[in-house]
């Protein structure tokens, strides 16, 4: 999609349901090969893959995390603890995951405004180089959104991350894909992203949803959130 | 039989009256009850009323409500849509539909469905964290019940069945569907039991859906099972002109939208986002000229069986209302069997 040649990649997606599937399917046409796994046995995915990225190839969790050289999160926040932590280690890994009480139960340390889910998921995974990216476009404006490189009606994806070599790597995927980047600070700062923030949801371009973000400090949540990390700012 | 089917869905959202006030909870359940009578002497196919429990809607039993429309009504078909099963006993479930089933003499029909609230998992003493398990379990109950024998059945769930026979029995056996979002495993799920798909496509373009459809035909094939005619639901609203159909729904259903967004983490809809939505995505908004076109057009490229429209939405005037029902009726299902009649015969129908 970005129309210079990109490098192909193998991109590993653990979770082939809304979103995994899409980015598959996204991946694959900006060609590059795509490993997706369920939450167990390959034999169970098939079908749905067959069928929805046709070209993908279903694979155990493992194998997706290990032979890729970019793994996204697409599975509920709730079951991060199932991912093959050793397999991840130093990899570039995408969390696409957001908190959703109705699926992932009600989970307070996933709902302490002082600490973002994506902090949470480095913590999680320390051998990995964590990019918060794709959580905030609902799955269906992903499928549809994506358009080449100058495209006026070209919609922006969110990037953030502490490492910036992955962040960068994170950056060109986003592009292949489809999507214009907006730089969205540390995986602290990833909170502006998240339910919640006016950027959640958001369907925009780079021009506006980087003006979501900018005024994050501004809005209810913004303040919420700068009250309760000043107030312990060691968190 | 290749004809397709149109019905009116509704959670009962609580209207406003003429006078700006909100209705109270009886008078908006008779106001879906009145509805419904427009809606059968209009030749609408079907009435689906889905399971809610929240303060916005009047529509926690729909089979009781369905049973009241049963004695006004000759020929709609009544219909839930969802019926939450994971919340609820599959044995109840099925005695329920069987006896409006009998009430309208063929009439009812269940739809199935995880549901996109969850407000019934505490209210009924059931556990999120069992949200999977409990639809996995209950729906294979309900597949065992459909066939009208006596049951052998054991889980995690609800108690054990040991050769239990459930009554009443049908004259001809309960139309079963399952509602989908968008989730994969679920599509499979619905073939696995060989059962009518039901797609929710509530927003972006309702192409967008054809790769389910396929997966759908595709897992019933390999499963060995029976690929049924596909149905879709989707929101909309008819008024006499594209633009008071939209004045008229777009405060209403920011109000519940925003609310209920809210919870989720959403900020607030904009005028802009609802606006695409009636130009190229899931909202069915506008004169019935365009609704009909719209309608026809879904029904075409996707090759379903069955087109619902999600006719209310939050607060919006029961005056309105009525008058939606009656123009969807009226106006637009003959709109859309025209502009069906006249394309390709073959592709339309599935
Ligand atoms: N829906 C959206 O529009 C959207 C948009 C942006 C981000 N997100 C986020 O993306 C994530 C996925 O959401 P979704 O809507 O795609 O959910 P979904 O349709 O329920 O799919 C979740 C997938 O994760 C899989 N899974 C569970 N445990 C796994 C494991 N240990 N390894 C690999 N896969 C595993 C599930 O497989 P099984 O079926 O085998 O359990 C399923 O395929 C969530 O965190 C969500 O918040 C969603």
């Amino acid at each position: 999609m970005s129309g210079a040649m990109a490098k192909r990649l193998t991109i590993g997606i653990l979770g082939s349901g809304k979103v995994g599937t899409v980015l598959a399917r996204l991946a694959l046409a900006a060609g590059h090969r795509v490993l997706i796994s369920g939450s167990g046995d390959p034999a169970k995915i098939r079908l749905i893959v067959g069928v929805l990225a046709p070209g993908a190839e279903a694979v155990w969790s493992a194998e997706a995390a290990r032979d890729a050289d970019i793994v996204v999160l697409a599975l509920p926040l709730g079951k991060l603890e199932s991912v093959p932590v050793a397999e991840l280690d130093g990899k570039v890994v995408v969390d696409a995951m957001n908190y959703w009480w109705e699926v992932d139960g009600i989970r307070e340390d996933l709902t302490d405004p002082r600490v973002s889910t994506s902090e949470r998921v480095q913590a999680f995974l320390p051998g990995s180089r964590v990019v918060k990216a794709f959580n905030h476009m609902g799955y269906h404006d992903l499928d549809e959104g994506p358009r080449p490189v100058g495209a006026v009606d070209r919609k922006a994806i969110a990037v953030a991350g502490d490492d910036a070599e992955a962040v960068a790597s994170v950056s060109r995927l986003v592009d292949d894909l489809g999507f214009a980047v907006v730089s969205a600070g540390s995986l602290r700062d990833s909170i502006r992203l998240e339910p919640h923030a006016e950027a959640f949801g958001a369907n925009e371009d780079a021009g506006t949803l980087a003006d979501m973000m900018a005024r994050f400090d501004e809005t209810e949540r913004g303040r919420a959130v700068a009250a309760a990390r000043g107030a312990d700012a060691s968190v | 039989m290749n004809t397709v089917q149109f019905g009116l869905d509704t959670f009962g959202d609580v209207p406003t009256r003429d006078d700006g006030e909100v209705m109270s909870y009886p008078e908006a359940i008779r106001q879906v009850v009145d509805e419904a009578v427009v809606a059968d002497e209009l030749g609408v196919d079907v009435i689906a009323l889905g399971e809610h429990h929240r303060p916005e809607y009047a529509v926690s039993s729909p089979d009781t409500v369905l049973a009241g429309i049963a004695g006004k009504t000759s020929r709609i078909r009544l219909g839930s849509g969802v019926t939450v099963l994971s919340s609820d006993d599959p044995v109840r479930v099925f005695q329920r539909f069987a006896t409006v089933d009998a009430l309208s003499n063929g009439r009812a029909e269940v739809i199935l469905g995880r549901g996109s609230f969850t407000e019934s998992f505490p209210l009924f003493g059931y556990d999120l964290a069992d949200y999977d398990v409990l639809f996995d379990e209950k729906i294979a109950l309900f597949a065992e019940l459909l066939t009208e024998k006596p049951v052998t059945w054991s889980g995690t769930t609800r108690a054990a069945l040991d050769n239990a026979d459930v009554f009443p029995k049908t004259a001809n056996g309960l139309a079963t569907w399952v509602g989908v979002g968008g989730s994969p495993q679920s599509v499979i799920r619905t073939a696995q039991y060989g059962l009518p798909l039901m797609l929710a496509i509530i927003g972006g373009q309702p192409e967008r859906f054809l790769p389910y459809m396929d997966l759908y035909r595709r897992a019933a094939d390999q499963l060995g099972t029976t690929a049924h005619p596909i149905g879709v639901h989707s929101p909309g609203f008819v008024a006499d002109t594209d633009e008071e159909a939209a004045e008229i729904v777009w405060p209403h259903m920011k109000v519940i939208r925003d609310r209920i967004g809210a919870l989720r983490g959403w900020p607030p809809i904009q005028r802009h986002e609802f606006q695409a939505e009636i130009e190229h995505g899931s909202q069915y908004i506008g004169s019935p000229e365009t609704v009909a076109r719209k309608i026809a057009k879904t029904v075409s490229s996707l090759g379903v069986g069955r087109f619902d429209l999600i006719y209310t939405s939050g607060t919006v005037p029961a005056s309105a209302r009525l008058r939606n029902v009656e123009l969807y009726g009226s106006k637009v299902l003959p709109m859309v069997k025209d502009i069906l009649a006249d394309s390709t015969n073959g592709t339309v129908a599935a």
